[in-house]
């Protein structure tokens, strides 16, 4: 986690600093490049933003003459609604029926592009293939995908941060909500996670984390 | 159009209207309502103890509080931090302040040039090669004011 101790000197300063005040650190990507010529052009696609609600990224993407849609699928799987009483005693799980039935409700191949950034280390584990199916579902033939993950080396108290969108290769981020990071993935598990994409491409990023892009 | 004024329409937050809203002058709803909001030519801000589950229309719309549905801006549409708006947002400029949720897409509608500025514009294009400049879309980030210790 050397990157995001070394700027927020640890995961409890970084908690302290979160929030809307959050200063925003700027970090060239690699992965979004690759991700923003795709979407260059024509005009007019749809493109989904499954993150923290951001107004940087509205603006480029409705900037470059696109749809912006924005769904906060953290924030969606992590709601109370979605709890309910497991198989055993006092235990709780997540609704993944509920779920699907409530949220990401799109036409099938609706999106030209879909902007996933790391929600997958952040998902609730029952909630990973599922969500990584609908996004599949919803992304026209050739659309891509741009997925973070982090690496071991990120650590387990890997704080969530949002992605602001600042230039066509660079963004900012800034510490979100806390949420845990659920897990780390190999290349191995992403590649199988994602056998259905036609391709997938990984850019090794400085800061403990993998960009991939993909291709539906 | 943040804070309540004489000239503004008010509903308290403990009314509850069902039905079609329409007026024809400013509104601060703090209040719930149900059905449609039709203000057109004029500016709707939704307090934050407002509950609204309608498709609203207007010509700047300022959300602090919770819309369920597709939201209109003739001008302006602005999310402030305390907002949360699950709909659809179609507007030619839009203000997100950080803190503010939004669930569903938007739309941003390049503004109609006015008759009279068009005008000249379109005999200066008849004569000569113009140097069109893009047209902007804007959208403001707009963090909130730091709070005074």
């Amino acid at each position: 986690m050397g990157f995001f101790r070394n700027i927020f000197g640890g995961s409890s300063e970084a908690t302290s600093v979160a929030g809307e005040s959050a200063p925003r650190i700027p970090r060239r990507s690699t992965g979004f490049h690759q991700f923003t010529r795709t979407i260059l052009r024509p005009d007019g696609q749809k493109i989904l933003d499954l993150g923290f609600t951001s107004s940087s990224n509205i603006t480029f993407i409705t900037g470059l003459g696109h749809r912006a849609y924005n769904e906060d699928v953290l924030a969606e799987a992590n709601s109370s609604r979605l709890v309910i009483p497991g198989a055993e005693a006092g235990s709780t799980i997540v609704d993944v029926e509920r779920f699907l039935a409530e949220d990401m409700q799109y036409e099938p191949e609706w999106f030209d592009a879909v902007l996933m950034w790391d929600v997958c280390d952040y998902l609730p584990e029952a909630l990973v293939k599922p969500v990584v199916e609908r996004i599949y579902s919803i992304t026209k033939p050739g659309g891509a995908l741009l997925a973070f993950f982090h690496t071991r080396d990120a650590g387990a108290e890997a704080p969530y941060y949002r992605y602001h969108i600042k230039t066509e290769d660079t963004l900012e981020l800034q510490l979100g909500p806390h949420f845990q990071l659920q897990r780390v993935f190999q290349n191995r598990h992403v590649e199988n996670l994602f056998h259905d994409y036609s391709s997938i491409k990984f850019f090794l990023g400085k800061e403990n984390i993998r960009e991939v892009l993909l291709v539906r | 159009m943040d804070t309540y004024r004489a000239d503004v329409a008010h509903i308290g937050k403990s009314v509850i209207i069902k039905g079609e809203l329409s007026g024809s002058e400013d509104l601060y709803l703090d209040g719930e309502v149900e059905g449609n909001i039709d203000l057109r030519n004029h500016n709707l801000v939704v307090g934050p103890n407002g509950r609204v589950r309608a498709n609203v229309h207007a010509k700047d719309v300022v959300i602090h509080g919770k819309v369920n549905g597709n939201v209109t801006g003739v001008d302006k549409v602005e999310l402030k931090k305390s907002a949360v708006l699950n709909g659809d947002i179609n507007t030619q400029r839009i203000v997100i302040e950080d803190g503010a949720f939004f669930k569903g897409a938007i739309d941003i509608r390049k503004a109609e040039p006015k008759a009279e500025a068009a005008r000249p514009a379109m005999q200066a294009a008849a004569v000569s090669a113009t140097h069109s400049a893009p047209v902007s879309t804007p959208v403001v980030s707009s963090a909130p004011p730091a709070e005074k210790k």
